[in-house]
């Protein structure tokens, strides 16, 4: 039985890494990918373009708005000397936020009226808007603590004291790198097994197999094989790049992080097997694999919360293997957590991967056309 | 208007009477398959003539239809020159492609729309002036005989039909050359006598030129001129008859009383001058190297009670003497199967049903594709099963195998029911797929090493060293050593099947089932892969075969012809003659059998 | 044969290809599927499911010792609907249920809250968040001092004092202004869904053309290779303009996107975006000829890049030089900056023209491109 099963995992990997352009294929585009998304993907602002409107003349502007531009977020790109200047600006996408400060400025904060600052963003994009305007306030308060500081005024003297736990930076990279990790795994077991057993089905070499004394259990592990080992040599190698690379801190035991990437791997192989078993075409299985791939992704919380998601919602991302394999991972990189706190994770991915498994087994004695 | 003048520039009245069809002038194509390069054609030059039908005629890779492609403009010639009607095929593709009919092997059809819709396609895309279709259309339908189908998806036609269909297709704008690349493939006798009526009655009225390739032989026969491709170069040019006087008195049939067909013939392809020698039905056909008498004590040393008789030679006999004295002989004529590890399973428990068949059904929705079959096979019988595409031998091959559930009826192969039999009953099968199933991106010796591998475990007990020599066995055998290393895909079809029965022989099996293991490939690649099946049966190992070409039925020792999911009947080769035996029809051959039969069923299902 | 009758025979030629693929596209339900129903699907799904609005984020609230300070200020948190706050009896307690992921964020109300509230420089609230999500923990961070001010300044208030806060900051957003990320996450969707189907319907369908040998019979005909390549791309086109007023109507009117632009520069350049898409698609299909590499490609290169390269979600403007060149090669990143605009902004030449531009070049690389690959010749 093992030499059965040995002879077709031998099989499935010269098939797959024989051919020099499907070599390139598995190997080249997830380790570009990984660079490119790696720096893409973040919410931190970074030289922010934005433009001042100064009808101030006072040294208290001119404070306030060395403030701006000492600020990593953003970079002054204009100056506006009137107000008819800042609508083609913005809508021209030239600026994301214009600063406006009024005539009086100076003069009012010196004489304690209060005064305003008026900043305009661009909304179209909401959560960048909400992240510069954040960044500004944060500038602000701290503008006004220090000129209540040397100028006796009036300020709440309490303040909250903030601590993030696992990010003291709250890097958002740190976020999001693991869930590249998830989702290139996820990128080439699919590659491997979406159209493998489709593939098979329609060159006949599928009948060949199923009249060998090979068992379906047989067949099964002898075409899960490859994409798991496929799927954990890569898996590591962007670990690898998002610790060394990124310098993303690695808390946890690497035990808890493998148990937690096999565990997806299985779920990852099954469903991907389940659909090509189940695909009699190619392009069936191709269908199959966009119609799974696609929601897991968007619907894993890699990018937006899953809590912000309406409670139907919710209880679909519950089948999504992703889901529980972004909370492993950074539970494990970012917070360190221990085995047994992620256990509750753990068995949703091996039941997920145990059924579809089961199913793609199944399917292929009963899969006739 | 101008669309008229476009037409009659091309049609077959402005041919002026000197002008050759084709000119095919010192061509040479070289295509790089993988690392290799493959010479497709080397220095070929012909004539193809106005008003006849041409062949071309050659084995597998011969370059045949390379050849197709180039006249059509698909391909450019590496070197050399070729006229169409007239204009170069490579600078001016286009005027040829408007000027010319092609039906590619597959039909070019489009299975998800209607005849008629693929009629209106075609018809767009030559050019056809809508007022002329009407009277067009009826024309093509009423010769392909597909009136009352206009409105049916091509997809769901008969191969017959099909090959109508894209006969008509191409034919929309009545071209003046007609090109077709192995019309009749996979397409049952009478549809392949139906069109060539199509084609000659074109020739006759419209004076249209055809130029066609075939693999068969008997319809090499039936051209004008033949033109004969092997390994890329031209090995002769000439009428069908000039070709076949050239084996006069070199023919024979012989048939022996007291010695089996198969031994009988085995020992005829060894002995000397003997050129070929073919099983059919009770007797062995002979081909010798020259035409000086055969002497009886020489070929059949020690061999009582033999008839021999001299027969009309025929086409296959000149190709084969060609392509023999080109290749050298020795290759074919070596012992068969020289197996020493093979398992003598030589009458033991001979004739004993191995393979039963009872009532069996098998249904696609509301379709039928196997009624009502029954059938026994008998140990180390040769049952073949003969019936064109879609007459459900394919669908019978699966279920046996236990690749389909039957919707109904009994079956029992070695015993048990392999769909639910336990894993290690399948190790006393070996089954051949009709697409020659094997993994196209592994080399040769990786293919056969992951077979061996799979029935590593088996009750043969086939691991480490036996596994090894296994493989090198199949190697020596098949002629497979110098391309070990080839990557499978890049073989050609004859290698390719060679490959694919190594795979099936790994584990040496007691039943083999092919399925149709010799379509598309040549004479002489059947001749050699039937010297293996008759030593296979000679061992005991019973043969089950699917086919549709007439010849192999005579290499069976019972055959069933099936048709719309049935049996018509079912007997020896020669049995199934007689039955069509009549006063005008002396000596009819298994393609008139299967003909009459075809046409009774059909009249008996008009009637009913 | 007069470039008269040429032209008439390529009008009757492309007429036929085009019918053609519509009868297959109605006979082979899949295609329509991927048209209509994916949209459908793909936009109610994430439509609902997308949100970077951070709603009842789950909170604890340990407070040490209760007095009427602590609960004027705990009830702001109560009735406020970002927050689900949940009591805790003390710190070590809550920041179990914080490494156990069961709450967000810990607000801490001191024992000496009141003292320390008065105490220049006095923390007498603490705030932990988990960092893990820095995006969440910057929102509940800015929340929670808004909140802690508001709170303040209403206290002051009642104590008849007035609390001045030398600058305030008045913030306008513009387009979109409470700032509802639907608004621009439904068009970054349209555009995401459109690369898709773009890229699905015609990745295989010239590669299958050749597979079952049918190529091979369009080639012996007078057809010339761009109209093999129009009778192609005219029918999927038809077909994605459908499934695109399914996801614009859908964006409209069930996600309530206020569309401030016109609808003929909506659809004008949603048209150009979907040429490029399809002109990808056919590009990959022509290149890789067998269905396998093909479906590969399609798999790689169409929605992850569209989805994090796009400015979908995250701001090209924040990645470094290098990504933001290569954000240039993806067709997606230009439609969805226009479509960004056409809904929210109005008919802003100045961002729609760039774009479109980008557009254009890239929809004639790709078929150039499969123009060139795709030459009459079998080799």
């Amino acid at each position: 039985m093992l030499g059965r099963i040995f002879a077709l995992v031998v099989k499935e990997f010269l098939t797959l890494l024989k051919d020099k352009r499907s070599r390139l294929v598995l190997i080249v585009p997830p380790l570009i990918q990984l660079m490119v998304f790696g720096y893409a993907a973040t919410f931190d602002l970074k030289n922010v373009p934005f433009a001042v409107y100064n009808e101030d003349r006072g040294f208290a502007s001119r404070e306030l708005l060395a403030a701006f531009d000492g600020s990593p977020s953003f970079t002054r790109v204009a100056q506006v000397t009137h107000e008819s200047e800042i609508a083609p600006l913005i809508d021209a996408k030239q600026v994301l936020m214009v600063v406006h400060v009024g005539p009086n400025f100076s003069a009012d904060l010196l004489s304690g009226r209060p005064v305003a600052l008026q900043v305009i963003v661009d909304g179209r994009n909401s959560n960048t808007a909400m992240l510069a305007i954040n960044d500004v306030s944060v500038m602000v308060d701290r503008f006004n603590r220090e000129w209540a500081a040397s100028h006796d005024g009036n300020l709440p003297p309490s303040h909250v004291e903030t601590r993030a736990w696992f990010n003291p930076n709250l890097e958002s990279r740190w976020f999001f790198l693991p869930g590249i990790v998830g989702i290139l795994t996820l990128l080439v077991t699919m590659l491997v097994t979406a159209l493998s057993v489709a593939r098979e089905r329609e060159q006949g070499t599928f009948d060949q197999l199923l009249v060998t004394p090979l068992r379906p259990v047989e067949i099964l592990i002898g075409k899960t094989l490859p994409g798991f080992l496929i799927g954990l040599a890569e898996a590591s190698v962007i670990t690898l790049a998002a610790v060394f690379w990124f310098k993303v801190p690695l808390l946890g035991s690497l035990l808890t992080l493998y148990t937690g990437i096999v565990l997806f791997l299985l779920s990852g192989v099954g469903v991907g097997l389940m659909i090509s078993s189940f695909a009699v075409t190619q392009q069936q299985g191709l269908l199959g694999a966009f119609i799974f791939m696609v929601p897991s992704i968007i619907l894993s919380g890699f990018a937006t919360p899953i809590r912000n998601m309406p409670v139907l919602v919710q209880d679909i991302t519950l089948l999504n293997p992703m889901r529980y394999f972004l909370l492993v991972l950074r539970g494990v990189f970012l917070e360190g957590l221990p085995f047994h706190l992620l256990i509750q994770h753990f068995w949703p991915m091996a039941l997920i991967g145990a059924v579809a498994l089961s199913v793609a087994g199944w399917l292929f004695r009963h899969r006739m056309y | 208007m101008p669309a008229a003048d476009h037409m009659t520039a091309a049609s077959p009245a402005a041919n002026p009477p000197d002008q050759n069809a084709l000119e095919v002038g010192g061509v040479s194509k070289t295509f790089h398959v993988g690392a290799r390069q493959v010479q497709a054609l080397q220095q070929v030059s012909f004539r193809v003539r106005h008003g006849v039908v041409t062949g071309l005629v050659g084995p597998d890779a011969a370059g045949k239809t390379t050849l197709l492609r180039l006249a059509a403009g698909l391909l450019v010639p590496d070197a050399g020159t070729i006229t169409v009607l007239g204009m170069d095929a490579t600078t001016q593709s286009l005027a040829v492609q408007g000027a010319i009919g092609y039906m590619p092997q597959r039909f070019g059809l489009y299975e998800d729309l209607t005849v008629q819709e693929n009629l209106d396609l075609y018809a767009d895309l030559q050019g056809v002036p809508e007022l002329a279709r009407g009277e067009r259309y009826r024309e093509l339908m009423h010769m392909a005989g597909l009136e009352p189908f206009t409105k049916r998806l091509a997809g769901q036609l008969s191969g017959g039909m099909k090959q109508k269909l894209g006969l008509a297709c191409a034919l929309v704008r009545q071209p003046s050359l007609l090109l077709l690349d192995e019309p009749t493939v996979g397409v049952d006798p009478l549809s392949r006598r139906e069109l060539w009526e199509i084609v000659y009655r074109l020739v006759r009225e419209q004076g249209t030129s055809v130029l066609l390739s075939t693999a068969y032989l008997d319809e090499a026969e039936r051209c004008d001129e033949v033109v004969l491709l092997h390994e890329g170069r031209l090995l002769a040019q000439g009428t069908p008859a000039a070709l076949r006087d050239t084996m006069r008195g070199r023919t024979y049939e012989i048939a022996a009383t007291n010695i089996e067909k198969r031994a009988l013939q085995y020992r005829i392809a060894q002995a000397p001058g003997v050129l070929d020698s073919l099983i059919q039905g009770d007797h062995i056909r002979v081909v010798m190297v020259d035409n000086s008498p055969p002497n009886l004590g020489i070929l059949l040393p020690g061999v009582s009670g033999i008839e021999m008789a001299p027969v009309p030679p025929r086409f296959e006999d000149s190709f084969v003497a060609l392509l023999k004295e080109k290749s050298g002989n020795e290759e074919i004529s070596r012992a068969p199967l020289a197996d020493k590890t093979l398992t003598d399973l030589t009458h033991a428990d001979a004739g004993k049903p191995i393979i039963e068949v009872h009532n069996l059904q098998r249904r696609f929705g509301n379709f039928y594709a196997v009624k009502n079959v029954t059938f026994s096979v008998g140990k180390g019988e040769v049952f073949g099963l003969l019936g064109a595409n879609g007459a459900g031998k394919s669908t019978t091959f699966r279920v046996l195998c236990g690749l389909l559930p039957p919707s109904g009826g009994t079956l029992r192969v070695a015993g048990a029911d392999l769909r639910l039999a336990a894993a290690a009953a399948r190790a006393r099968i070996g089954y051949m797929s009709q697409k020659f199933s094997l993994y196209g991106n592994l080399s040769v010796v990786e293919n056969l090493r992951f077979f061996a591998n799979v029935y590593g475990a088996s009750v043969y007990g086939l691991s480490g060293k036996q596994g090894t020599s296994r493989i090198n066995w199949a190697l020596e055998e098949f002629d497979l050593a110098p391309m070990a290393e080839y990557t499978s895909g890049d073989l050609s079809l004859g290698y390719k099947q060679r490959l694919a029965l190594a795979c099936a022989l790994m584990h040496e099996p007691e039943i083999l089932f092919l399925d149709e293991p010799t379509s598309g490939v040549d004479p002489l690649a059947r001749r050699e892969f039937w010297s293996r099946i008759n030593a296979l049966a000679e061992r005991g190992v019973t043969v089950m075969v699917t086919t549709h070409f007439m010849e192999e039925a005579e290499y069976c020792d019972r055959l069933a012809i099936m048709a719309a999911g049935e049996i018509l009947t079912m007997g020896t080769p020669a049995s199934i003659k007689a039955q069509a035996r009549s006063e005008e029809l002396r000596e009819p051959t298994m393609e008139d059998a299967f003909v009459g039969l075809i046409k009774a069923h059909e009249q008996q299902e008009a009637a009913a | 044969m007069s470039a008269d009758t040429r032209r008439g025979g390529s009008r009757m030629r492309l007429r036929g290809l085009v019918r053609k693929e519509f009868l297959q596209i109605v006979r082979d339900p899949s295609s329509i599927a991927i048209a209509f129903l994916m949209p459908i699907f793909l936009l109610l799904l994430f439509g609902y499911g997308v949100s970077l609005d951070s709603e009842h984020i789950p909170l604890a609230l340990v407070v040490e010792q209760p007095n009427a300070d602590t609960a004027s200020f705990t009830a702001a948190f109560k009735q406020s609907r970002y927050f689900n706050p949940v009591a805790y009896a003390d710190t070590r307690e809550a920041e179990q249920a914080l490494m156990a992921g069961r709450v967000n964020a810990i607000v801490v109300l001191r024992q000496d809250f009141s003292r320390q509230l008065r105490q220049a420089d006095g923390a007498p609230i603490q705030l932990i968040v988990n960092g893990v999500d820095a995006n969440t923990a910057r929102i509940i961070s800015g929340y929670v001092e808004g909140a802690w001010e508001k709170w303040l300044e209403h206290a002051a208030l009642q104590r008849g004092q007035k609390l001045d806060v030398p600058v305030q900051m008045e913030q306008r957003e513009w387009f979109n202004s409470e700032l509802r990320s639907r608004n621009f996450l439904v068009p970054g969707l349209v555009a995401i869904i459109m690369t898709l189907i773009g890229a699905l319907l015609t990745a295989m369908v010239m590669s299958r053309e050749w597979e079952r040998g049918t190529m091979e019979a369009l080639l012996v005909t007078p057809l010339s290779m761009s109209e093999v390549i129009l009778g192609k791309l005219i029918p999927y086109f038809i077909l994605g303009m459908g499934g695109l007023v399914l996801a614009v109507s859908m964006a409209l009117f069930l996600f309530e996107v206020p569309l401030r632009g016109s609808l003929w520069v909506l659809f004008a350049t949603s048209a150009l975006f979907l040429v490029t898409a399809l002109g990808m698609g056919l590009l990959i299909s022509t290149v890789a000829r067998s269905q396998f590499v093909a479906g590969l490609v399609a798999l790689i290169a169409t929605f992850l890049p569209a989805f994090l390269l796009s400015g979908f979600i995250f701001d090209i403007g924040s990645m470094p030089g290098v990504v933001q060149a290569i954000t240039h090669l993806i067709a997606a990143r230009y439609y969805v900056a226009i479509l960004q605009t056409v809904f929210l902004a109005g008919n802003v030449w100045s961002v729609i023209l760039p774009n479109v531009l980008g557009l254009a070049v890239l929809a004639s690389v790709f078929l150039g491109l499969t123009w060139r690959n795709a030459r009459k010749r079998l080799e």
